[in-house]
């Protein structure tokens, strides 16, 4: 139990008559990166509602950093951060003024310094004065990730935070994702991207039709398939390598 | 449990500052409504005004209450919209994920409302000062105005409240408040109830804009004020707890 940062058992939520999620299982490990892989509509925003006790479950529990989401919700809240998928920032305050925001209401003291680090931290210190209705999606994504940093919780729920990005802000994100796990942090995210669940992620879920229909880690998964036959085809670039070489921020691996 | 009770009114002060913030970087929204009002007092006091018979020599004295009331119900159409936005974007999801009280949220809206409606408020009777309104009323009497137009703004916000947190749009959220905007002219705040036709009189006289308008004015001439007094605070108070169980109901059903 030490080290399982979240554990679903059996969980069951409907909509009225649509029944979204028919009895889903799975554990993530502390200081992992989750991915919850599913097709739009598939449940995943119904999961991160759960285990953030947003909404409650029909039916089946969920254990969050030990405590249970439906018995102890505020043991819950207190240590985790939610980045929800549409960002949750506020458009007319500044940067500044939502890191400031979010230090008092986590009761820290000296709330204008974690602003400050976490400006200069996600490169936002140029534009931190301004109004948020005026950045770009990425910043906007930057922040609201900022956001969720503050108060250093040992779980942190993204859902679906590169939708919508551009591929140099996507891969900035990957980048910050990256960092928080090597720093202990348990990620939890949800993506439609393969590419995303492959490049980032420890342990992977497929959620489909409202249940897990395939869990583990990326070898795992691929172990499901056939083996691979060797065939030699010449390497095209992909439209996206080839953007990144243009404007020449080629990601390094 | 504990902590989140024991930051309520500091997390309910940073809900007061963010919003406070919004409304002072969207001056529109305060023009707007004052705006309207002020048109109102000037088309009935110097289009309407001369041919409507109050029994006063100083009509603006007779029109302020009603503007005040005016004002305020123009006023929460904004806190219905503010409140909506939020519970459409996703700010409202991470301050419920987070720990503290789930309704200082909602409190900071409230807040708000009270602090933007007075505002209006003290600029309208300014304008109604140049306009040659005046009042011999003292201190006591301006506290007792004062307090009845906070519990009235406070009994319609948290209408405001309902409709901002249940609303499926934008529109709809500012919709209640038409029907609230039209209650002034069907009660004395412009014209004496005794010249209305029966059932229009009746509906005037036993609506609860009336009996405040009625007591406001009292105070502000320096006359007794009366059984109006009290039934303006009970249509408020009743009012305001109604109003303030539904929300809350509908808000913990929503969040």
């Amino acid at each position: 139990m030490q080290n399982i940062a979240i554990q679903v058992k059996g969980l069951k939520k409907s909509y009225k008559q649509l029944e979204v999620l028919k009895g889903v299982d799975f554990e993530v490990e502390k200081g992992s990166i989750f991915a919850l892989l599913g097709s739009n509509g598939a449940g995943k925003t119904t999961i991160i509602k759960i285990l953030t006790t947003l909404l409650k479950q029909d039916n089946g529990t969920a254990v969050v950093n030990e405590f249970d989401v439906a018995s102890k919700p505020d043991n819950v809240r207190q240590s985790i951060s939610l980045t929800g998928q549409f960002a949750a920032v506020d458009e007319i305050l500044t940067g500044r003024e939502n890191l400031i925001m979010i230090a008092k209401l986590r009761h820290l003291t000296n709330p204008r310094q974690i602003a400050d680090d976490l400006l200069k931290r996600f490169g936002l210190t140029e534009a931190a004065n301004r109004r948020v209705s005026t950045y770009s999606g990425g910043m906007r994504r930057k922040l609201d990730i900022a956001m969720s940093l503050i108060g250093k919780p040992q779980l942190i729920f993204l859902d679906e935070p590169t939708t919508g990005l551009d591929p140099e802000a996507r891969i900035e994100v990957w980048k910050m994702v990256k960092e928080l796990a090597a720093n202990g942090t348990t990620v939890f995210l949800t993506t439609q991207y393969l590419e995303e669940a492959e490049q980032l992620a420890n342990q992977i879920a497929i959620l489909h039709e409202g249940r897990i229909i395939a869990d583990g880690t990326l070898a795992e998964l691929k172990k499901l398939f056939p083996p691979a036959k060797v065939e030699y085809i010449e390497k095209q670039p992909s439209l996206e390598e080839i953007f990144l070489a243009i404007i020449g921020k080629k990601e390094e691996k | 449990m504990e902590t989140v009770k024991k930051h309520f009114f500091s997390d309910m002060g940073v809900m007061l500052g963010r919003s406070m913030r919004h409304i002072f970087r969207s001056m529109d929204t305060i023009i707007t409504v004052t705006i309207m009002p002020i048109a109102f007092m000037l088309l009935f006091v110097y289009v309407f005004g001369g041919a409507i018979q109050t029994g006063t020599d100083n009509y603006v004295n007779y029109l302020l209450p009603g503007i005040l009331l005016i004002a305020i119900a123009s006023g929460i159409a904004y806190t219905a919209y503010r409140l909506f936005m939020d519970m459409q974007r996703g700010i409202f999801e991470r301050f419920h994920s987070m720990p503290i009280s789930r309704s200082s949220a909602l409190w900071g809206h409230v807040l708000t409302s009270l602090v933007s409606n007075a505002i209006s408020v003290v600029v309208i009777i300014l304008v109604a000062l140049i306009m040659g309104f005046r009042s011999s009323a003292g201190i006591l009497s301006w506290l007792a105005v004062a307090g009845i137009l906070a519990l009235f703004t406070l009994a319609l916000t948290w209408i405001a409240a309902i409709a901002g947190i249940s609303a499926k749009s934008v529109d709809g959220a500012g919709a209640f408040s038409y029907p609230i905007l039209f209650l002034p002219f069907i009660s004395s705040a412009f014209v004496p109830t005794e010249t209305m036709p029966s059932g229009v009189r009746v509906f005037a006289e036993n609506q609860p804009v009336t009996s405040i308008v009625e007591s406001i004015r009292a105070l502000l001439a320096c006359q007794p004020v009366g059984n109006d007094i009290w039934v303006a605070l009970a249509w408020c108070v009743g009012i305001m707890i109604v109003a303030y169980i539904f929300a809350m109901r509908v808000y913990k059903k929503r969040v």
